[in-house]
């Protein structure tokens, strides 16, 4: 049995809407967004768990609220073994150096008036990593970890490209050691060339450093590369989760099937004229009802837009809320298969 | 001069734009020819800083000037050069004979106006139809781009409406006057993947029924390998190869596209290491005098770096500027 990092269970958050002037005057409570509703999952200590969906589906609130970085509304969230949902911000600081995160936007995500080796010392210290004397070789070993050079420890951000800040934020992020990274669309602001050299970099360091990774993309082909598990969004839930292998080669819900037939193929042809899957995501503000995928599914049926669907066992590691898939009297006791 | 044939709609030849910035000059797009014939769909991919969207803008006469300046070349469009015309000439180009649209459609559409309005403006501007037409018009361009309820969509903000929804309406804007050439700059990378479908989709089937020729821009070869005949691969302002697209994929004949094929994570092949690019994307400033791509490029020779470019056919159709090609699969 392995052991694990992360569990998170029937984490919810639910955003406030201010009460706008028109609600006082209607005498309506303050509209509420909800970004993630009741998601549950674990990760194992060592893999990978790759969250897809599309903008707006919760992926990325989800994966504040296991930093902290938002307060769950409800919901429990387990951190090796240590149920840190309702820490103080002095009760996270331990708990921090051992989870860190990298952001999509490297040019943003540092601080443009800190060379590298200011912006790296900064974290050492805060948390106590090494001690003064070993600082600079500590240093020299992160940025050559991370493929760069020594003479990038007295740069600025600026002189950086997009590729090479991704690599100072991931230093940055492996300085403290952490066992859980939390990868937040590391590579979509990358030029493809440079995007398959931070894939490698970080499926490298992962094996190296023993890093248990939840890993946050939109683009199911980068996703699909470095996961073990993965996870499909929409509209605040998991619709799908299972083995990388049962996500892609026999996906069940409708959801993640149009989702694998909607995107490109670096295969010429052009294919049939029929969109994958037709209409826009419905705002959160006003979720539909039953199966909130129902509007946009393609073999909805009149049970789906008034239930909510069941969340069905396929084996042991695959699960789909689907009412219908894979087919409409399937219980989870004959689940032997 | 060129042999225009009446196949032929789109010729750029020995295009040179710089840009004049005070670290230096850079230049955007270095001696860059392509031609585009009717009906077709050009897929342009190249990453960031290949010259791609200067190109789109050259064609329009969109360059800004200072700090861009077209230093030589010319854009021959329907038989005309396009760099002779005069402003007023170009007017009467944008928008009626060539159309574009780009990548936000949020910042790209007026949110003071309403939706009807900016899809007719074009038609009014020009004296194609009267202020009563337009709503009319207006109705029937959004059904054409398929959007739900187009007589209460027509009288909406653009705020109001989602991202694939504004983009519609761009794409709406652009067809309004049956142009013979559709630029998309890069049309569907803000868009999720599901909505970008439906968008590569609908352009395609606009297409059939308009007639018009697309240079589609995008740094994404999957989108391109889906939708288009012809595809040129950019790099660093050089156009790198240009061919069939077929023949880009399964017979490449430059290096640079060999490895960009080889890069992307693919869902067929789970293979668990990807093939990166070594190195940093070229820098403007300081770009070899032979191939830019030389010093990232694993089967270059000391030559490559020294011997300037120049594009060559090697196969009917297929033009590379690699010298050495037959090293390109290696």
């Amino acid at each position: 049995m392995t052991e694990t990092v992360l569990e998170v269970q029937n984490l919810t958050k639910v955003f406030g809407q201010p009460r706008r002037l028109l609600d006082y005057v209607m005498r309506r409570p303050a509209q509420e967004l909800v970004g993630v509703d009741g998601v549950s999952f674990r990760i194992q200590r060592l893999s990978t768990l790759g969250l897809v969906g599309e903008s707006g589906c919760g992926k990325t609130t989800l994966g504040r609220c296991i930093l902290r970085l938002y307060d769950p509304t409800s919901g429990r969230i387990l951190f090796e073994g240590q149920d840190i949902t309702h820490l103080n911000a002095k009760g996270m600081q331990p708990v921090r150096r051992r989870m860190q995160v990298i952001f999509q936007d490297p040019y943003s995500s540092l601080t443009p008036r800190m060379t590298v080796r200011k912006a790296l010392t900064e974290v050492l210290r805060f948390h106590k990593i090494t001690a003064r004397d070993q600082e600079e070789a500590y240093l020299y070993r992160l940025l050559e970890m991370v493929g760069l050079n020594r003479d990038a420890a007295d740069k600025y951000p600026s002189s950086f490209s997009g590729g090479q800040r991704q690599r100072i934020g991931l230093a940055r992020a492996l300085a403290v050691r952490p066992t859980l990274l939390v990868a937040d669309e590391p590579v979509s602001a990358l030029d493809v060339s440079i995007q398959a050299q931070i894939l490698n970099l970080l499926a490298d360091l992962k094996d190296e450093l023993g890093l248990t990774m939840l890993f946050v993309a939109h683009e199911l082909s980068v996703v699909q590369h470095v996961s073990d598990r993965m996870a499909v969004m929409y509209l605040g839930q998991i619709v799908e989760s299972g083995t990388t292998e049962e996500v892609f080669q026999a996906a069940l819900h409708p959801y993640t099937e149009g989702l694998l037939r909607a995107l490109p193929r670096p295969v010429p042809g052009k294919r049939d004229r029929q969109a994958a899957m037709e209409g826009d995501v419905p705002s959160p503000l006003n979720m539909p009802s039953g199966c909130r995928f129902h509007t946009r599914c393609p073999i909805a049926e009149e049970i789906c837009t008034t239930q909510p669907p069941p969340l069905r066992e396929i084996s042991t590691t695959h699960q789909v809320l689907c009412h219908l898939r894979p087919n409409r009297d399937w219980s989870s006791g004959r689940a032997e298969s | 001069m060129t042999q225009d044939t009446d196949e032929t709609l789109l010729n750029v030849v020995g295009l040179n734009v710089e840009f004049r910035t005070r670290a230096g000059t850079v230049l955007a797009t270095k001696n860059l020819s392509l031609s585009l014939r009717r009906g077709q769909t050009m897929g342009i991919v190249g990453e960031s800083g290949s010259g791609k969207s200067v190109l789109c803008r050259a064609i329009l006469g969109l360059v800004p000037s200072p700090p861009g300046f077209i230093t030589g070349g010319e854009i021959w469009f329907d038989g005309e050069d396009l760099l002779r015309f005069t402003e007023d000439q170009m007017e009467h180009i944008r928008g009626l004979e060539i159309a574009m649209i780009f990548q936000d459609p949020m910042t790209t559409l007026n949110p003071v106006w309403r939706v009807g309005d900016q899809i007719t403006e074009g038609l009014r501007v020009h004296g194609k139809i009267s202020a009563k037409e337009s709503r009319k018009i207006g109705i029937d361009l959004l059904q054409r781009v398929a959007i739900a309820s187009p007589e209460k969509r027509i009288d909406e903000y653009p705020h109001r409406l989602s991202g694939g929804m504004r983009q519609r309406v761009m794409i709406a804007t652009a067809i309004a006057s049956s142009p013979k050439l559709l630029l998309a700059d890069e049309p569907t990378t803000a868009l999720d993947v599901t909505i970008q479908d439906q968008i590569l989709k609908l352009m395609m089937d606009l297409q059939d029924s308009v007639g018009m020729s697309i240079i589609l821009v995008s740094h994404d070869m999957g989108v391109v390998a889906e939708t288009s005949d012809v595809v040129v691969v950019m790099y660093a302002g050089h156009v790198m190869e240009q061919a069939a697209t077929e023949a880009i994929f399964h017979h490449p004949q430059h290096p640079y596209t060999v490895a960009l094929l080889n890069s992307i994570p693919r869902m067929d092949a789970r293979s668990k290491r990807l093939l990166p690019i070594q190195g940093q994307p070229p820098d403007l400033l300081k770009l070899p005098l032979g191939c830019p791509f030389s010093e990232r490029c694993s089967v270059a020779t000391p030559d490559c770096a020294e011997t300037p470019i120049s594009p060559r056919e090697v196969l009917p159709g297929h033009v590379t500027s690699c010298l050495y090609p037959e090293r390109a699969g290696q």
